[in-house]
């Protein structure tokens, strides 16, 4: 293997001094001149008709500009193709407390929240529906006009082998039920956007967006403009963690006014706003019910999910897939079945956090098998270390699993922590808790069907010596601008500061389909590195030619390009752009990544499939108090599977900010409502009281990086944005059991509910807090799709695929085409993250 | 963001002429020290004064004066961070400097006065919310509605005195001393709050809180002091969050260990700071031993009753109420 000069060594981002001055201009630093400011007038209704809006006195008022309604702007538009269910302003029902209703634009922001208060709406309310029981109840009224089944948006219902088989030949079936509330994504920059018109009728939108690419096909849609006419430019995000993944009702509202008015209009939403854009954790009830073997092996799986989806459709049909695809991706399930259900209830939409749709089946899974062990009497770490699902194999639902690391993770997990030492060993009221997780580095499939690449790098080579490395990817403040560099730097030799990175802007940079999915380093890293090859390419004969030295022997490094038998002959990098532009003109290459396909091909295969899956074990220390149920967590151990770190720093930075995502999620964190008489209100819409960790709540960590270079990735690398958090709120419950005998198999983990379960305890009974059942739903019958064990095609049982020969597990799958393309029809529109 | 509302800002340079332009500008006027409470207020409309008086030039505000041995006397504009780190009283009123440390962030506490601690509005969660937040539940009865969400059939204001230094202020005897354009009054601590979320102050609304008197100790800690007190905080967090529950004890014993008198004052469980004289009365004439703390802990939890109107769930917290007592105790009996 050559030597790397910049993979794999810590290294400041390329931003890194504008963001620790204050220089960096994120959206609401953005001022035009002559620019007006948007308020927006939301419903104070959770469930209403509009029956009349009169905007005749906010028109009139000091200052304002325009004012916009529902009828302006009627097409809808959402982030899945299948449930384009929102509309920038309500035409004509309000669904949640903070939908927005109509759009002022003024000279100040003050006139235009004051002429807010002075549109006049009439709403006629309608019956609410508030939980997840409500959603299902057919009595109540239909939020949407579309969906599976009344106001059950999506359902699920499959199964991969023999499941009640599997179950029957078990030494031990466990069943447990677990509740896991919704929580937010909490950025520390709220959302903002600015819109400007030009003379020319385009318009350009500066916006606080993950994804850039799927705004740009929003505005336009909505807007009822030429694509070519809308230009996004993504602003550095302060925080994402998926929130800002959807197009949102503001973003479109501010192009709207813009249109209207002829003047830049910006819109910097409140902090109670950010809650009610929301899209975060989906609050999930769940059951699952495992069969064992004595070591504790797993024969059949059954999981079933209920999600509250809230208001909207956001990415929540494959939110529920995701309650159910990856269960297999970390531990060996032979026989599967998964059933889901996501309902539609009059509160903000639930959407992708990071995690998205899979730290609650993580958390139910980790928990459950924490139990298995104790029935067992199996030490739960080594448990899990024997039944990891094994490297280069085919899931029972047909994921393609490459590189593997569990085993390693958890290896060195135990022996950091010294787990051998402490688990069952520590003094009443302290505990140790295990968890793992997997994740994948990017989605197979594309939200929208296209068989175009996800990911595409357009490199600029001057005569300075200077590269332009231009992509639709979107720093969120993971430092994917800095990948950009980095992998750019390592192929041509030069160094990361000499590239200028253009990121995030529709009229300039080749599509990237955003900072999602834990996608951008491994396929943006990927289309770099196919770019900067080529690059290579266009140099090396031009240089192979003036230096007279054949052209395999070149090689670039250190600014330079040399003869590797004799390095002083050679040129600078920048000489060689000389060279290169002397002889064939301007020099400039492209790549692009389209990840390989997978081999399920069942309605439903879309979800889950990844180039490569990263790996995670986590061990938590707590201390319980008895008396008061308070639980502290003073450290973290993590291993995290990463193939190959691009930039170590970056990746701990990762793992760190995951911990602590996850310590707010286990101990306290809560997207919680008034009840109907109180009209569905959020609790607590603010910094103060949506209760998120201080730094004085986080707790030491103990990152541990395994290095296992993956094929598929870049250099090898995968995903470290999202799997790290998973096994976080698990190996806390884990350890507070540990700690003081009790079970809370709800998230967060409150002092009420340990301290509950503690007298529970104390009086003889369930030493647990959690729920006890889930609704009685009748889901459709299963779709049975055979495993490759059992000599499946990846398609259902029952359909035309099944008179198909089989292939081999893990064989040649069909080339993508026509065929596929109907198979996973359905589903390739609806899926990702 | 949220804006403030518009307002004029006044800036006296002493104690008489803020009193005077307090007089002068009616009803609708409101004094301002460090503003980390009005400010926030302000910007949600849970107050929107006309006339703003800052105190924040008031050089006679801003002193600490007097010794432990005569008693001190704290200024009204002094920071919660000088309280919190001045070198007599984080020795001699120990429970006061930490009960200041204990306020929010850092930041905060160099904008926040220790008068504004005292006066702090009562809080609650369907009142510490912006105006279109308020205006989707037709607001409360203490800004622009008339019903009491946390208990609706209620004809009062449930919203929770939420201070830190109002329960220790009460529990330790203190003082404070008013202003207006009637004269100056100096009162006990415990005669300016009432149980009340919208009424929670007896002060008149132009009277200025100028001075916080603090008792005389007798002599000092290593010498056996002649009382002792302390403060403990239930909170969600470690930093920022107010208190839920805030226990202030104070103890006066003789020689011999044996309670002389007590005072058990708790926080956050009402609209004012609920002074629990059944749980002094169990201490009095015993030694601070686990018995005797034990049968304090369960006098207090009794009357204590929490409404769902602060983080966490209220039957916790009345939980909380005897574990904290005995906690703060057992630390004084440590002493």
């Amino acid at each position: 293997m050559t030597e790397r000069k910049v993979i794999g060594t810590p290294r400041r981002k390329v931003d890194a001094t504008a963001k620790v001055t204050g220089a960096l201009r994120f959206a609401d630093d953005l001022f035009l001149p002559r620019m007006l400011h948007c308020k927006l007038l939301r419903s104070r209704h959770p469930h209403a008709r509009i029956v009349r809006i009169d905007t005749t006195r906010a028109s009139t008022a000091e200052g304002v500009i325009a004012v916009l309604t529902g009828r302006d702007l009627p097409i809808p538009f959402g982030i899945l193709p299948v449930s384009e269910d929102e509309h920038a302003l309500c035409p004509d029902v309000v669904r949640f407390v903070g939908d927005p209703v109509a759009a002022v634009a003024a000279t100040t922001e003050e006139a235009a929240a004051a002429a807010c208060d002075l549109i006049d709406v009439e709403y006629a309310p309608l019956d609410t529906v508030a939980s997840i029981e409500e959603g299902l109840d057919p009595g109540k009224p239909h939020i949407h006009d579309y969906g599976d089944d009344g106001n059950v948006h999506k359902r699920v219902s499959m199964e991969f082998g023999e499941v009640d088989a599997g179950l029957a030949a078990a030494d031990h079936v466990r069943e447990d039920f677990f509740f896991y509330e919704g929580n937010t994504h909490l950025p520390m920059e709220q959302h903002a956007s600015l819109a400007e018109w030009s003379a020319d009728g385009r318009v350009t939108v500066w916006s606080s967006t993950q994804t850039p690419h799927y705004l740009h096909k929003a505005i336009s849609k909505v807007l009822e403009m030429s694509p070519a006419h809308v230009r996004i430019i993504a602003t550095p995000n302060g925080g994402g963690f998926g929130g800002k993944s959807d197009p949102f009702n503001h973003e479109v509202v501010v192009a709207a006014l813009a249109r209207r008015t002829g003047r830049p209009v910006k819109i910097a939403l409140t902090r109670e706003e950010v809650f009610y854009c929301h899209r975060g954790r989906h609050p999930t009830l769940m059951r699952i019910k495992t069969g064992v073997k004595r070591d504790g092996s797993i024969l059949a799986m059954d999981f079933t999910s209920f999600l509250d989806g809230g208001a909207y459709g956001s990415y929540g049909v494959a939110s529920t897939y995701y309650t159910g695809a990856l269960q297999t991706v970390t531990y060996e399930v032979p026989a599967y079945r998964f059933r889901g259900a996501r309902v539609f209830t009059n509160k903000p939409p639930c959407g992708p956090k990071r995690g998205h749709g899979t730290p609650q089946p993580r958390f139910a899974v980790e928990v459950h098998l924490d139990k298995i062990a104790e029935d067992l009497s199996l030490d739960p770490a080594d448990m899990r270390r024997r039944i990891v699902q094994p490297p280069d194999s085919v899931t029972a639902n047909w994921l393609r699993i490459g590189t593997m690391a569990l085993g390693s993770c958890i290896d060195e997990t135990v022996k950091a922590s010294g787990w051998r030492d402490k688990f069952r060993k520590l003094p009443f009221g302290r505990g140790v808790g295990i968890a793992c997780s997997s994740y994948i580095s990017g989605a197979g499939l594309p939200i929208y069907w296209n068989n175009m690449p996800h990911s595409s790098v357009q490199l600029k080579l001057d005569r300075s010596g200077g590269v332009a490395a231009f992509c639709g990817a979107t720093d969120i403040g993971q430092g994917s601008d800095s990948v950009l560099a980095y992998c750019v730097a390592e192929i041509l030799g030069i160094e990361p500061l000499d590239i200028r990175v253009v990121t995030g802007d529709t009229d300039l940079t080749p599509v990237d389909l955003g900072s999602y999915s834990s996608r951008v380093t491994l396929m943006m890293g990927n289309a770099a590195i196919q770019a900067a090859e080529r690059a290579k390419q266009m140099l090396i004969p031009a240089v192979a030619e003036k230096l007279r030295v054949p052209a395999g022997r070149l090689v670039f490094g250190g600014r330079r390009v040399f003869d590797v038998e004799r390095p002083e002959t050679g040129v600078s990098f920048a000489e060689a752009v000389q060279i290169a532009e002397a002889r064939n003109g301007a020099i400039g290459s492209v790549g692009s990544y389209t990840p390989p396909r997978s081999p399920g091909r069942y309605k439903g295969a879309g979800v889950g499939p990844s180039p490569a899956y990263s790996y995670s074990c986590a061990v938590a220390e707590v201390e319980v108090d008895p008396l008061t149920g308070i639980v502290r967590v003073p450290k973290v151990w993590i291993a995290h599977d990463i193939g190959q770190s691009i930039n170590p720093m970056l990746v701990i930075g990762q793992v760190e900010g995951s911990v602590y995502m996850g310590l707010g999620e286990i101990l306290m964190e809560e997207m919680t409502y008034r009840d109907a008489e109180r009209n569905l209100v959020h609790h607590h819409p603010s910094m103060l009281e949506y209760k998120s960790p201080t730094t004085m709540e986080m707790c030491d960590v103990h990152t541990i990086l395994v290095n296992d270079p993956d094929p598929n990735g870049p250099f090898g690398g995968k995903e470290a944005g999202q799997g790290p958090l998973l096994p976080i709120m698990p190996a806390v419950a884990n350890a507070v059991f540990d700690a003081v005998g009790v079970r809370v198999d709800e998230v967060p983990c409150s002092p009420h509910k340990v301290l509950r379960a503690l007298k529970e305890k104390m009086k003889g009974r369930a030493a647990r807090f959690g729920p006890t059942s889930v609704p009685d739903y009748a889901f459709p019958p299963v779709t049975r799709i055979l495993t490759p064990a059992q000599g499946g095609t990846g398609r259902e049982l029952d359909g035309r695929a099944h008179s198909e020969v089989g292939g081999p597990v893990g064989g040649p799958v069909e080339q993508a085409g026509e065929t596929t393309a109907a198979a996973i029809g359905g589903l390739t529109r609806e899926r990702d993250r | 963001m949220l804006r403030l509302p518009r307002f004029t800002l006044l800036e006296p340079r002493t104690i008489d002429e803020a009193v005077a332009m307090r007089a002068s500008a009616g009803g609708d006027a409101s004094f301002v020290a460090g503003g980390t409470d009005l400010y926030p207020n302000m910007k949600r409309r849970q107050q929107t004064p006309a006339t703003v008086i800052s105190l924040a030039r008031i050089r006679e505000l801003q002193t600490v004066t007097g010794s432990p041995e005569q008693g001190m006397t704290i200024g009204a504009c002094v920071s919660l961070t000088t309280v919190a780190t001045h070198p007599v009283l984080a020795r001699h009123y120990r429970a006061v400097a930490h009960a200041a440390h204990t306020v929010s962030t850092p930041l905060l506490r160099n904008m926040g006065t220790m008068g504004g601690n005292l006066l702090l509005d009562t809080r609650c969660n369907y009142y510490d919310q912006t105006y279109e937040w308020r205006k989707a539940i037709d607001f409360c009865m203490k800004r622009d509605g008339t019903i009491c969400w946390v208990a609706p059939s209620s004809p009062r204001c449930w919203a929770v005195q939420s201070s830190d230094g109002v329960p220790v202020a009460v529990a330790i005897g203190s003082d404070v001393t008013l202003a207006s354009a009637r004269g100056v009054r100096r009162i006990p601590a415990a005669a300016l709050y009432n149980n009340d979320g919208i009424a929670f102050l007896t002060k008149a609304p132009d009277e200025l809180l100028i001075a916080y008197h603090l008792p005389a100790v007798g002599c000092p800690p290593e010498a056996g002091g002649s009382w002792r007190a302390t403060y403990h905080k239930l909170r969600r967090r470690d930093a920022f969050d107010f208190p839920v529950l805030g226990v202030a004890a104070r103890v006066d014993r003789d020689g011999d260990g044996m309670v002389r008198s007590a005072r058990i004052v708790l926080g956050a469980v009402a609209s004012y700071p609920m002074e629990i004289p059944e749980a002094a009365a169990a201490l009095v004439g015993s030694r601070l031993d686990p018995l005797t703390i034990g049968a304090a802990a369960d006098a207090a939890f009794r009357p204590a009753k929490p409404m769902d109107n602060t983080d966490f769930t209220l039957g916790w917290r009345k939980e909380m109420v005897r574990v904290y007592v005995q906690r703060a105790l057992e630390e004084l009996a440590e002493d």
